[in-house]
């Protein structure tokens, strides 16, 4: 478990960082943000790049912000940040308690939210949050700087459509409104472990219906996914133990979830179901 | 027995100071000049011949100083078995130290890489050409035998264990109960893992091995029986281990690998494990599957069990030949008064990770089998679990209670001593049993699913068949004790120091107890099997007499005051019955016992002895485990809301030392029974062999322990009543924990497989519409 030889740079600027990336990124170089995900795969020799381009000595990414509605979050804004309440009304305490099922400790105090998006790990918390409030990222190169939409972003297991020589510099969360409720729930098999499944709920409730119902469920497919039936089960119902029932049973039914050794589909499904409701129940609380 | 001033009160270890301040000395601290690295290239095949090696790369890269494979070692045989457990029929299974013509399991070591760093020795391996042609890959005990070599098949041994008229009991028996069981395969991870460095010191012709634990006099005559040298010539070193529990300590290929090469190469050999080997290559264990049946009267007492056990062994027999399936079968019956028991291991090989001992060998798993089949008898004579197990339990006037088995090389049992009934009632009154049921039936009738089980359990300990200690007593009264036990992190120095302060009449603290190094004592039993404290124990006791015996000779001529009439006290002489009076420290009187010394007489020079303890036979603690768990029927999530421990130890040296054995033992138990699996697809990959996939129990998931330690039942069988301490917290976990979920979920048969994971309840639950 000893990586491989890797040359190392550490940029002080977004400037000089994707220039060093522009030279080494086609080259198998990688951005080193909290290492979290790219330390432990380079002791496995998963991963062997030859260069590490070190962005955690560059100022202008540790910035972390409200503008226009959006939580605007640098590319060294460790899940740590979260811990207490970062913004005004419902949505700081809950990222709070999101931040809280990843990894332990230690893995929060170095882990970035946006090296999450960038691992797009389908059982990421951070993926699952970004997809289902609408989130989008900055991807700055030596050609210039684009946007690009969460859902775009992540296409697969570990999979993003950045290109090599690009840098994420920051991610931009839209703030749901003031009156939405938000739930979430995940189940894993120790705490500070990956969830094998987990679900976002948001809505809003008018005149005793339920409205703009957001059901997203992370960890169970490739990448994490908005389900419309279950959103469907949901609007213009009224919340209850009932209406979040039928929303579970929709959601298990639309997935096509992923199976491995030790967890079946059904298995999947049946968590989906119960942590759609948990999660409903949540946001109702 | 009458109360002690240190033994058997819960005093400071002795051993933290360096551990909890960071200067400890594991394996890893250990650096020697000029030392090489070495790498292990192994199998990513389960099962498949070798074609050919090509280590051309390999050896061309700078920085690697040699590459091995098994032709360059063609002296050196297979990891041999230990001396007194060596077995012919199973000769032939025992793994080479680099693979000969076949690799058995992905992680097999195929080739020896000696480079200058750590780095350039991994990158060489990765260098290694192996051309495989597979063959047949069998992954379970279950499936039909296949070859191992040519004319030999995987099944290595057939086993069985009888007593009693098996048959005749079953065919008048009220109800026969057959159940389905498997016990998962899982391990000891310590935190610390395996390494090991040879060094050869060409001016005196010593061969040292550090790095090693457990059972360094025993390893040592296996080395010197493969490397052809004699015992002096070879000299096994123990540092500060991080945890034991059975697989560290064991002789493995790479052990043997850094002494050859050590020598050949005249260069100190290292040798880290990584985790990620750990999980495929150190031992593994428990993975049985039983047929397992009883017969019972009407009133639920038991006539008979019998036992048909598939044991899956993994890709080579281990060190300890047969004695896992041997644990499992003679003492399947338990503390339980059985007339007639039949049972039989299919003892296979396959194409995983070899398994040996692992913390209650065995045990763990026929505990588990045997309370699961009284559940089930209860459940289906709607008897209470608790009252059928006061019938079956042996009763203390059956004392000493003898399991003799037909078979001539099966080994009988004497159960030495034990009160079953009463730490039973104990154990209940302490949790609250009858209160406890009243709470689960209104918490039930709320909609949780909740429940409680138990497991009750014997352990044996404190095998002979002898050790010895010496000590001595130096000039300015410090006490030396060597021993050739060996600590793993369990207290032994502390045991010993208090074992020896109370015989002796000294402050413990001023006591230093030398363990592992093969250098210092000829014999040594080491720390296995939980028998430290028994037999080094006994040893140092009777050691201690010795010393203190001719302390008090010599006082007594020098104060001029009757023998009998002395005692020592923190290490000074004095008058029983005239403390102020005529003294004289044990440091004078080593001066005076000096070799030359004009008051020695015809006294042998020196304040020191050297004695043996020679236990007639094994000691019997036994206990009880009981379990309230919490199950989310919406995950198949178990929660540990209370675990309890209740253990009979004979006499406890340090109860704070004996009840953190139990609790650490409760804690590794609940991760055999909800958590851990080593889990392999079917082509024998092993698909847990990182620290995210096999599934330890951290603190997160760690309920508070219960303990109730006691002395009721000494063993007389060793001067102070000891019986062992270090494998009880475990021995009756996932029974407990498996009852405990059944009555949880309203089916008391239904828990057959540990773990029980969250997807196999969900399983269970959801094969009932739930
Ligand atoms: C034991 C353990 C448990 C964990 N549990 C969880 C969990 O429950 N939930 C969870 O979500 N995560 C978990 N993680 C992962 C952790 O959250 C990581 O921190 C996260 O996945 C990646 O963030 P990082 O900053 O550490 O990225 P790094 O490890 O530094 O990088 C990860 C990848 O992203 C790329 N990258 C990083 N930042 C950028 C950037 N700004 N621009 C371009 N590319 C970039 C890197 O090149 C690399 O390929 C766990 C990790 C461990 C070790």
């Amino acid at each position: 478990m000893k990586p491989s030889a890797f040359r190392y740079h550490r940029p002080g600027s977004i400037a000089e960082a994707v220039d060093v990336l522009a030279d080494v990124g086609p080259d198998q170089g990688r951005v080193l943000a909290g290492g979290q995900s790219l330390v432990p795969s380079m002791a496995f020799r998963l991963a062997a790049p030859s260069t590490l381009v070190d962005i955690n000595r560059i100022e202008e990414l540790g910035h972390l912000s409200v503008q226009d509605g959006s939580l605007v979050i640098g590319a060294c804004v460790r899940h740590a940040a979260f811990h207490r309440s970062v913004v005004d009304g419902v949505p700081g305490p809950f990222l709070t308690r999101v931040a809280r099922h990843i990894g332990h400790y230690p893995i929060r105090q170095r882990g970035t939210f946006c090296g999450s998006l960038a691992q797009a790990d389908p059982a990421s918390e951070w993926c699952l949050v970004a997809v289902a409030l609408g989130a989008s990222v900055t991807a700055a190169s030596k050609r210039g700087t684009r946007r690009i939409e969460a859902t775009d972003l992540i296409v697969g297991a570990m999979t993003t459509t950045l290109a090599e020589d690009e840098l994420l510099t920051e991610a931009c969360l839209p703030l749901p409104a003031p009156e939405t409720r938000l739930g979430f729930a995940e189940f894993s098999r120790r705490a500070g472990d990956f969830a094998l499944a987990m679900v976002l709920a948001s809505y809003r409730v008018v005149d005793g219906r339920i409205a703009g119902a957001c059901v997203a469920v992370g960890g169970a497919e490739d990448r994490p996914r908005r389900i419309a039936a279950a959103e469907m089960a949901l609007d213009g119902n009224p919340p209850g133990a009932e209406t979040f029932a039928a929303a579970g049973g929709a959601a298990a039914e639309a997935l096509d979830p992923m199976e491995d050794a030790q967890t079946s589909v059904a298995y999947r499904r049946d968590l989906v179901r119960t942590l759609t409701s948990r999660a409903l129940e949540r946001a109702a609380a | 027995m009458p109360e002690g001033k240190v033994l058997g009160k819960p005093v400071t270890r002795l051993e933290d100071q360096p551990l909890v301040t960071g200067r400890g000395r594991y394996v890893g601290d250990i650096n020697f000049p000029h030392q090489l690295h070495m790498r292990i290239a192994r199998s990513v095949h389960a099962h498949a011949e070798i074609r050919s090696i090509d280590t051309s790369r390999a050896r061309a890269l700078p920085g690697v100083f040699a590459v091995w494979t098994s032709d360059d070692i063609p002296e050196v045989g297979p990891v041999d078995f230990r001396a007194d457990r060596a077995s012919e029929v199973l000769k032939p299974y025992r793994q080479p130290v680099l693979a000969r013509g076949r690799v058995r399991y992905v992680g097999d070591p195929v080739v020896a890489i000696f480079a200058e760093d750590a780095y350039v020795a991994e990158d060489a391996a990765e260098l290694v050409d192996i051309d495989y042609s597979p063959l047949r890959i069998i992954v379970s005990a279950d499936e039909d035998p296949g070859e191992f070599e040519p004319g030999r098949t995987t099944e290595a041994a057939f086993l069985t264990h009888t007593f009693g008229d098996v048959d005749g009991a079953f065919a008048k028996a009220h109800k026969v109960i057959e159940l389905d069981l498997h016990t998962g395969r899982h391990s000891g991870v310590p935190l610390e893992t395996r390494g090991a460095i040879g060094r050869y010191d060409a001016a005196t012709d010593i061969l040292e091995l550090h790095g090693a634990a457990k059972v360094l006099h025993r390893n040592r005559d296996t080395l010197v029986n493969m490397l052809g040298c004699n015992p002096d010539q070879l000299h096994v070193h123990e540092s500060h281990v991080g945890g034991g529990f059975g697989i560290r300590g064991e002789l493995y290929p790479e052990d043997v690998l850094v002494l050859v090469a050590a020598k050949r190469l005249g260069r100190p050999v290292k040798w880290i494990e990584d985790r990620y080997e750990h999980l495929m290559c150190a031992n593994q264990g428990r993975e049985q599957h039983h047929l397992a049946r009883v017969a019972v009267d009407k009133d639920g007492r038991i006539l008979a069990m019998e036992d048909k056990i598939f044991h899956d062994q993994g890709g080579y027999v281990r060190t300890h030949g047969y004695n896992v399936a041997n644990r499992t079968m003679c003492m399947l019956t338990g503390l339980y008064d059985v007339p007639a028991f039949r049972a039989v291991t299919h003892y296979r090989l396959t194409n995983k990770t070899p398994c040996a001992t692992y913390r209650a060998p065995g045990r763990f798993e026929s505990t588990f089998v045997r309370e699961r089949l009284v559940d089930a008898v209860a459940a289906e004579l709607g008897l209470d679990p608790v009252e059928i197990r006061r019938r079956n339990l042996i009763r203390p006037e059956q004392m000493p209670y003898k399991l003799e088995f037909d078979e001539a090389n099966v080994e009988n049992l004497e159960f030495d001593s034990g009160d079953y009934p009463l730490l039973f009632k104990k154990a209940l009154d302490m949790f609250g049993w009858n209160t406890l049921q009243e709470e689960l039936k209104r918490r039930r009738a709320a909609g949780e699913m909740i429940g409680a089980g138990m497991g009750l359990f014997l352990e044996e300990g404190g095998r002979g068949p002898s050790d010895g200690a010496r000590i001595a007593v130096d000039s300015r009264g410090g006490v030396e004790v060597v021993t050739g036990g060996a600590s793993l992190g369990q207290g032994f120095e502390t045991a010993m120091a208090q074992i020896c302060a109370e015989a002796l009449g000294v402050d413990y603290r001023k006591i230093r107890v030398i363990h592992g190094q093969t250098d210092r004592i000829p014999y040594g039993i080491g720390a296995h099997a939980t028998r430290a404290t028994v037999l080094t124990g006994g040893a140092v006791h009777v050691t201690a007499l010795a010393v203190r015996a001719k302390a008090l000779d010599m006082a007594s001529e020098l104060l001029q005051l009757p023998v009998d009439s002395l005692e020592i006290v923190d290490g000074t002489v004095r008058q029983r019955s005239n403390p102020r009076g005529p003294t004289i420290t044990l440091g004078d009187i080593a001066k005076r016992l000096a070799p030359g010394s004009k008051v020695l007489g015809g006294r042998q020079p020196g304040l020191w002895a050297e004695e043996f303890f020679n236990p007639k036979d094994t000691v019997f603690p036994y206990g009880v485990h009981l379990a309230v768990v919490k199950v989310d029927p919406g995950t198949g999530g178990v929660t540990v809301e209370r675990f309890m421990v209740a253990y009979d130890v004979g006499r406890a040296v340090n109860p704070a030392m004996v009840e953190g054995q139990l609790v650490g033992g409760c804690l590794q138990g609940l991760g055999g029974a909800l958590y851990e699996e080593f889990i392999y697809d079917d082509q024998g990959q092993p698909l847990a062999a990182t620290l995210a996939d096999y599934l330890l129990p951290t603190l997160g998931e760690a309920p508070d322990i219960e303990v109730l330690i006691t002395e009721d039942a000494p063993s007389p069988l060793n001067p102070l009543g000891i019986k062992s301490a270090g494998e009880g917290g475990i021995n009756g976990v996932g029974a407990a924990i498996a009852g405990a979920i059944g009555d949880a979920i309203g089916r008391p048969g239904a828990i057959r497989r540990m773990p029980v994971t969250p997807q196999r309840l969900r399983d269970i639950l959801r094969a009932d519409g739930r």
